[in-house]
């Protein structure tokens, strides 16, 4: 199925969770925030929610400056 | 409590607002908001807070002035330099509106005083430039039932979101954005990384009108929100927040 991350068109698995989407990406789902069709994910139901068809992704790296 | 003249005067155009009017400019005066961190984002914040008649201020910071923090902490003036920060915001302050009381508290906010020094206040803002001391901010208002003013810098983005978890169902922490602290290396502090001046001018501006709008109750709050500002491009946009039920700080993981 197709998904949308961060603007670019993505083919990925059918029904992947957002876990193992991020994991596959190389990326520690640990330490991103990822919002989904404009909310944030929480982050203890990454490995529950499974993506669907036209979901737009936005991974979010966390900023602390102040 | 009645206004005087000068008061009418100072504040005509809030109390103009029929959003804000006289009740809202007296919730201001009565308003205790702990603002922590004089630095990028409490430079314009504390300006704002003041200027708007916030009746006590408190400034949590035991930084000193650089020559390196004037291109953007416009509270702070090349005088300043090797000044302590609070000391510096509140002289400006005091200028500024000498109706308003500001306490300066000239330490690090760490786990032994937090309870302390947020208990004496309504609202906290976290203008603060690590992980570890946003946590510690979060965890004790969570805890005391604080409102949590919250806003994050990088070098052309901002991220701003309300916390209160304690005022409705479904309402995040900053735990349940950031559970635990990212590693050292993705700490991307000013200092380290670069910013463009005016940015910490905007996103420290938009916590103030936040902070202003939950005294007031005018508008819609970032509660369950976040804001993110992306001055590279222009892009703004409000994102949804929920709480995180397994949040180790508001929720079952506690």
């Amino acid at each position: 199925m197709k998904i949308t991350v961060n603007g670019d068109l993505k083919t990925v698995e059918d029904g992947v969770s957002v876990w193992d989407f991020l994991s596959g990406l190389g990326l520690d789902p640990k330490k991103v925030a990822v919002e989904r069709n404009l909310e944030i994910v929480p982050k203890s139901t990454f490995a529950d929610v499974s993506l669907e068809e036209d979901d737009q992704l936005e991974i979010v790296h966390f900023i602390g400056g102040g | 409590m009645d206004f005087t003249d000068e008061q009418l005067e100072r504040y005509a155009r809030h109390i103009i607002l029929k959003e804000v009017g006289g009740a809202g400019q007296m919730a201001l005066s009565q308003a205790k908001v702990l603002v922590v961190g004089a630095g990028g984002l409490g430079a314009p914040m504390l300006m704002y807070l003041a200027a708007a008649g916030v009746g006590t201020i408190g400034i949590v910071d035991n930084d000193h002035v650089e020559l390196s923090n004037l291109q953007r902490q416009i509270i702070h003036h090349t005088p300043d330099v090797g000044a302590l920060k609070a000391e510096s915001a509140k002289a400006k302050l005091e200028a500024l509106n000498p109706e308003v009381t500001i306490n300066i508290i000239p330490k690090r906010l760490v786990s032994e005083n937090a309870e302390s020094i947020i208990g004496g206040y309504d609202i906290v803002a976290d203008g603060t430039d690590n992980f570890k001391t946003r946590h510690l901010i979060s965890d004790t208002c969570v805890k005391l039932e604080k409102v949590l003013v919250s806003a994050a810098l990088g070098p052309y983005e901002g991220q701003i979101a309300t916390f209160k978890p304690h005022a409705g169902e479904g309402l995040p922490c900053y735990r349940c954005f950031l559970p635990i602290e990212p590693d050292p290396s993705q700490e991307r502090t000013c200092s380290d990384f670069g910013i463009l001046g005016a940015v910490a001018g905007v996103v420290g501006s938009l916590q103030a009108l936040e902070i202003l709008k939950e005294i007031t109750g005018v508008g819609d709050g970032l509660a369950g929100k976040m804001l993110m500002v992306d001055t590279f491009s222009m892009n703004v946009r409000k994102i949804g927040l929920p709480k995180d039920p397994g949040c180790p700080s508001c929720g079952e993981g506690n």
